[in-house]
């Protein structure tokens, strides 16, 4: 029975979090930490001959500096896959704990442990690095030239993967005549997560064990990479993840929890804590793919598709990472989302010497929306057809099935969210009234869909594990093994729990920490899939936990658990809606009692063998200053079908900070490089432009909802996609406005100022 | 955890001056928006600093007997733009200064300290400059006043003596009697950044409003330190108020600008931009002032 699940309730943790209570990972770590900090390469490529650490000794305090001539030759992935007993299929290993062979401007090299945070901070800048320097690489196309210095071995042309699609006849399709073909070059920026709270660990050893509490999203996957990493046995490791102030994706990944597990054993077993300032985590964590995709369309004047070529070269940075899985994701949604019988499409994912790309919030769907929405507008606008109209006759229909993963388009919803959108934003009306306009401010709105798929079926292990304990109040502990990091999972979770069991939510007690001895296994939060995912054990769980109190209330009530159900926290019999007893009352006698005593318990594993497709739109409306170079967003609105919702105003903020995220990837965001050394440049959020408040119109967030018929609650993607149409219908509003086409983001105005000198439209206006 | 060898407190301007004599290796302190910021990327640590904040007899704004606007060094950036002799005389240094950082930063930081920092975006400093400001600095000798724009020697680096500190900006009355302005700060986002160009214009228009009688102009990052366009204010003093007017007066700032390529912002673009926010802001300030185009 659905009581919980539907309603807007108060986050279960908004209390604690407002007012400071919730423990992060630093609140944790106890005063008496030593502190650890890294030294980082100070060239974009080469290898270090030597490290003089003897100054950085001498300060006091120092308690220890390692360096990359002393870590264990043990090369580990970092991606938080799931990992995969087939080798074919594990994630590259390409990193040490720390790098002789640096590969960017901001490697780490060696560490330094004292006793505070000052030492440390001298003692790392006290040591003195040699380098052996060769050319930096930042751009795709200049790691793929023949005599480019080679990253890694056995990598050549610095090609960590490329794979293709060929679907029907290209070449033969393209023959036909009256076609018209619209080509374009996109590109998207190197960017950062820039969650709230940096990337912090601590490590210490007990029982020979190495406990690290880590600010991650994937306690489980961290477990394997530190005992890979330590090459000892992963039962060795216990990861405790408690409140993170957000992730992103930053954080599926292994980032300094092996490092500082490893500097525990080499400090006898005692505390230590590496704690990455902003500035570190710009560079030495992880970051968006920058993607150069180019788009060839062969129409017809009717807009019908003859036949498309997408190629993609997927920035990598210095180590794989999550690697070619994300330009490989936002390659193969391109024949999906508008489809085409003769499509080709390849993607390259190429190591470079920027930081090392990894997952981030729509996992290079933002990327593929960016430069194939946009292409979308140069067809329109190449045929005269009007943007939106383009789009809902083109845009996949009702009854599309992929045939490789099987998701299959339940809805017409790409329809059902234009039309939501477009009235909101009153966009047709909009669309005519900008139309040949003059003068230096002009208006435009612009419009962009997204394709997203929820989990990761059938690329990967989905599976999600729950237990439920029952108190003697008949209140319930759950567990899962999918993590709390800002999005709101714990929440979702109590409410879906309260309506698996048949209590009030009030009476679900979240457990948001995981600690892998504790916790039931689960592969932790990522792609948009912990609601979802969640949702089968969850139900299932429930049902196990329902049916052993049930159990337990015959033998109370004598009546037949054919005829008790659990309601409300109550257990009633159902031909006359008797309440029998309160769960509490059943509970306390079963933990107590002298005749029966048992401890009410479920646990369970369900493997999820399904996907669910999640579309939505977004809308924009912009005015633009030319003169100034300067593009004001006036209006956004987003619209999703992300299946029924769970909490409404969770959902609801949920878009709202994707929403952001895309105004910055749109219009500001991207991580600057000195060409000549490869180091960043803004690495800092005065720099690196980060949208603030004082930028964001007001943001509408819309939902259509289809219930999600393989969810047990109807439910599917939402954490991503926010993040991934908003760039794009930025972008065609500028359009719109201007008759400018930007072909890459963020359309900042020093972009604007070129594209707008080039146009001539300074003499315009 | 700051990286800092001792920290003296001053109560009184005598014990500044003091302190910068027993201590010349020391950094004064005020508000400690930059200066923090900067000893925690290593610019500044391990250094010893002198706090003045709490000298409470440099904050606030006054009207002198002789209609001098005294601004003491220690006055907040929220306070300047709520302060009423400023609303009434000289508003527009109010909205400037509520341009910088966030309202965290404008509580904390100071009008002395934005400017004994030297760079030209200061968001203080442009408009400054446009109004005469005359900076008050007091050492072991007295007082010495001189016009900020002899203040700034170059980028980063001001005449402040080793024994003394900022006490006070002040603008005489001569200089903002009849006179109104705007000041535009163009930055990448409407908060929490710094000016890629920050332009402040005033002018005093004639009585029937038909003539400029006086035009000045001054700039933040379109040199290492902020700066007037001389040939610009020339354009236009004693020119009917007119499009044709406001329209060379921006371009002849060309004459006088003289921006860097940077990552932050090309050369090209920062004088575009520089002509743009010219014209924007002498029309406003002409509209302020009563005068219509």
């Amino acid at each position: 029975m659905r009581t919980s699940v539907g309603k807007s309730i108060v986050r279960v943790d908004a209390f604690d979090k407002a007012t400071g209570r919730a423990k992060y990972t630093d609140d944790l770590c106890d005063r008496s930490a030593l502190v650890a900090k890294i030294v980082h390469s100070t060239v974009g490529n080469g290898l270090v001959t030597a490290v003089d650490t003897s100054e950085a000794e001498k300060i006091p305090g120092v308690v220890k500096v390692l360096t990359c001539f002393d870590v264990p030759d043990n090369p580990f992935p970092t991606a938080g896959h799931p990992w995969s007993t087939d080798p074919h299929h594990q994630d590259v290993a390409d990193r040490l704990l720390l790098n002789r062979r640096v590969r960017y401007y901001g490697d780490d090299v060696a560490v330094v442990v004292a006793e505070n945070e000052v030492a440390a901070v001298q003692a790392a800048r006290a040591v003195k690095v040699s380098y052996e320097e060769y050319p930096v690489l930042l751009d795709v196309f200049d790691a793929m030239k023949e005599d480019a210095t080679q990253l890694h071995e056995g990598f050549p042309g610095n090609i960590l993967a490329h794979t293709g699609f060929r679907n029907g006849d290209y070449e033969k399709a393209i023959q036909e005549p009256g076609l018209i073909c619209v080509e374009g070059w996109y590109d998207t920026p190197t960017v950062q997560h820039c969650h709230i709270e940096n990337h912090i660990c601590f490590a210490y050893m007990e029982a020979g064990r190495v406990i690290v509490t880590a600010s991650t999203q994937i306690p489980h996957i961290i477990r394997r990479i530190v005992g890979q990493a330590l090459g000892i046995p992963w039962g060795k490791v216990r990861i405790i993840k408690p409140y993170i102030g957000g992730g992103f994706g930053n954080k599926q990944d292994a980032l300094y929890e092996p490092l500082c597990a490893w500097l525990t054993t080499q400090l006898g077993g005692r505390l230590v804590k590496l704690d990455c300032a902003r500035e570190e985590t710009f560079v030495s964590n992880r970051v968006r793919h920058a993607i150069r995709t180019r788009i060839i369309s062969w129409v017809r004047p009717d807009g019908s598709f003859a036949a498309r070529k997408i190629e993609c070269y997927s920035n990598q940075g210095a180590y794989a990472s999550h690697g070619h899985g994300v330009g490989a994701k936002g390659m193969n949604c391109f024949p999906q989302l508008y489809p085409c019988a003769n499509v080709e499409g390849d993607c390259w994912t190429v190591y470079t010497n920027r930081p090392a790309a990894g997952a981030m919030r729509g996992y290079g769907i933002p990327q593929a929306m960016f430069a194939g929405e946009s292409h979308i507008d140069d067809i329109a606008k190449t045929l005269g057809i009007p943007p939106l109209e383009y789009r809902n006759r083109f845009v996949m229909h009702q009854g599309y099935v992929d045939g490789f993963s099987k998701n299959e388009n339940y809805y017409d919803t790409f329809r059902q969210v234009l039309e939501k959108g477009e009235a909101v934003l009153e966009y047709k009306k909009k669309y005519a009234q900008y139309q040949n306009q003059t003068g230096p401010v002009r208006r435009g709105v612009g419009c962009a869909v997204f394709w997203y798929n929820t989990a990761v079926w059938p690329i990967s292990l989905e599976s999600s594990s729950c237990r439920m304990v029952l108190n003697q109040d008949g209140s319930i502990q759950v567990q899962t093994g999918e993590t709390e990091i800002g999005q709101g999972c714990d929440t979702a979770y109590s409410q879906m729990a309260a309506d698996a069991v048949g209590i009030p939510v009030s009476d679900v007690h979240i457990v948001s920490t995981q600690d892998t001895d504790v916790t039931p296994f689960g592969l932790g939060a990522y792609a948009s899939r912990q609601t979802y995912i969640g949702g089968f054990s969850i139900k299932q769980t429930g049902q196990l936990l329902k049916e052993r109190i049930l159990k337990y209330a015959q033998e109370l009530t004598r009546m037949p658990v054919s005829n008790l159900d659990l309601q409300d926290g109550k257990i009633v019999r159902v031909p006359d809606g008797r309440v029998l007893m309160t769960l509490g009352e059943l509970a306390t006698e079963a933990l107590y009692s002298m005749t029966h005593s048992e401890h009410i318990t479920a646990e369970s594993t369900y493997q999820i063998k399904s996907n669910a497709y999640s579309f939505g739109c977004s809308f924009a409306e912009v005015e633009v200053d030319i003169p100034l170079c300067k593009v004001k967003l006036l209006n956004m609105v987003n619209v999703h079908d992300c299946g029924t919702l769970i909490n409404p105003a969770l959902a609801e903020a949920q878009v709202h900070g994707g929403m952001s995220m895309a105004i910055g990837y749109g219009l500001s965001e991207e991580l600057k490089f000195d060409p000549k050394t490869g180091r960043v440049l803004n690495n800092n959020l005065l720099d690196y432009k980060l949208s603030t408040f004082m930028d964001h119109p007001h943001l509408e967030a819309r939902f259509v909802e289809n219930p999600e018929p393989t969810s047990p609650y109807g439910t599917k993607a939402l954490g991503e996609p926010p993040a991934c149409s908003g760039a794009p219908a930025i972008r065609n509003a500028i359009f719109q406005a201007t008759g400018v086409a930007v072909n890459q983001c963020p359309i900042t105005p020093h972009v604007l100022f070129a594209k707008f000198q080039e146009a001539g439209l300074f003499e315009e206006v | 955890m700051y990286d800092l060898a001792a920290l003296y407190e001053a109560n009184s301007v005598e014990e500044a001056v003091a302190l910068r004599l027993q201590h010349p290796e020391a950094q004064i302190i005020a508000g400690g928006t930059d200066v923090l910021v900067q000893m925690r990327e290593g610019k500044r640590a391990g250094k010893a600093l002198i706090s003045i904040f709490g000298i409470d007899a440099l904050r606030g704004v006054q009207l002198e007997a002789d209609g001098t606007i005294r601004i003491g060094s220690l006055t907040s950036f929220s306070h300047i733009t709520k302060d009423p002799i400023i609303q009434k005389y000289i508003n527009v240094l109010g909205q400037a200064v509520d341009l910088v950082g966030g309202p965290q930063i404008r509580n904390a930081g100071t009008i002395g300290g934005n400017t004994c920092n030297g760079v030209t975006s200061a968001d203080s400093a442009s408009t400054l400059f446009a109004w005469d400001a005359v900076v008050e600095l007091t050492g072991q000798n007295g007082i010495r006043r001189l016009p900020i724009r002899d203040f700034y020697l170059r980028a980063g680096v001001v005449d402040l003596k080793p024994d003394e500190i900022q006490t006070a900006i002040l603008i005489p009355k001569a200089a903002y009697e009849g006179y109104f302005g705007h000041y535009i700060k163009y930055a990448m986002r409407e908060a929490m950044d710094i000016a890629t160009t920050g332009c402040s214009v005033n002018v005093k228009l004639s009585e029937d409003k038909k003539t400029i009688e006086d035009a000045r102009i001054a700039y933040g990052v379109a040199g290492p330190v902020p700066m007037r366009a001389e040939t610009a204010e020339a354009a236009a003093k004693g020119q009917p108020v007119s499009k044709e007017t406001v329209s060379a007066f921006a371009k002849a700032v060309l004459q006088d600008v003289h921006p860097r390529d940077s990552w932050r912002a090309s050369k090209a673009f920062r004088e575009h931009i520089a002509v743009e926010l010219a014209k924007r802001c002498l029309c406003e300030s002409i509209r302020l002032a009563g005068g219509e185009l």
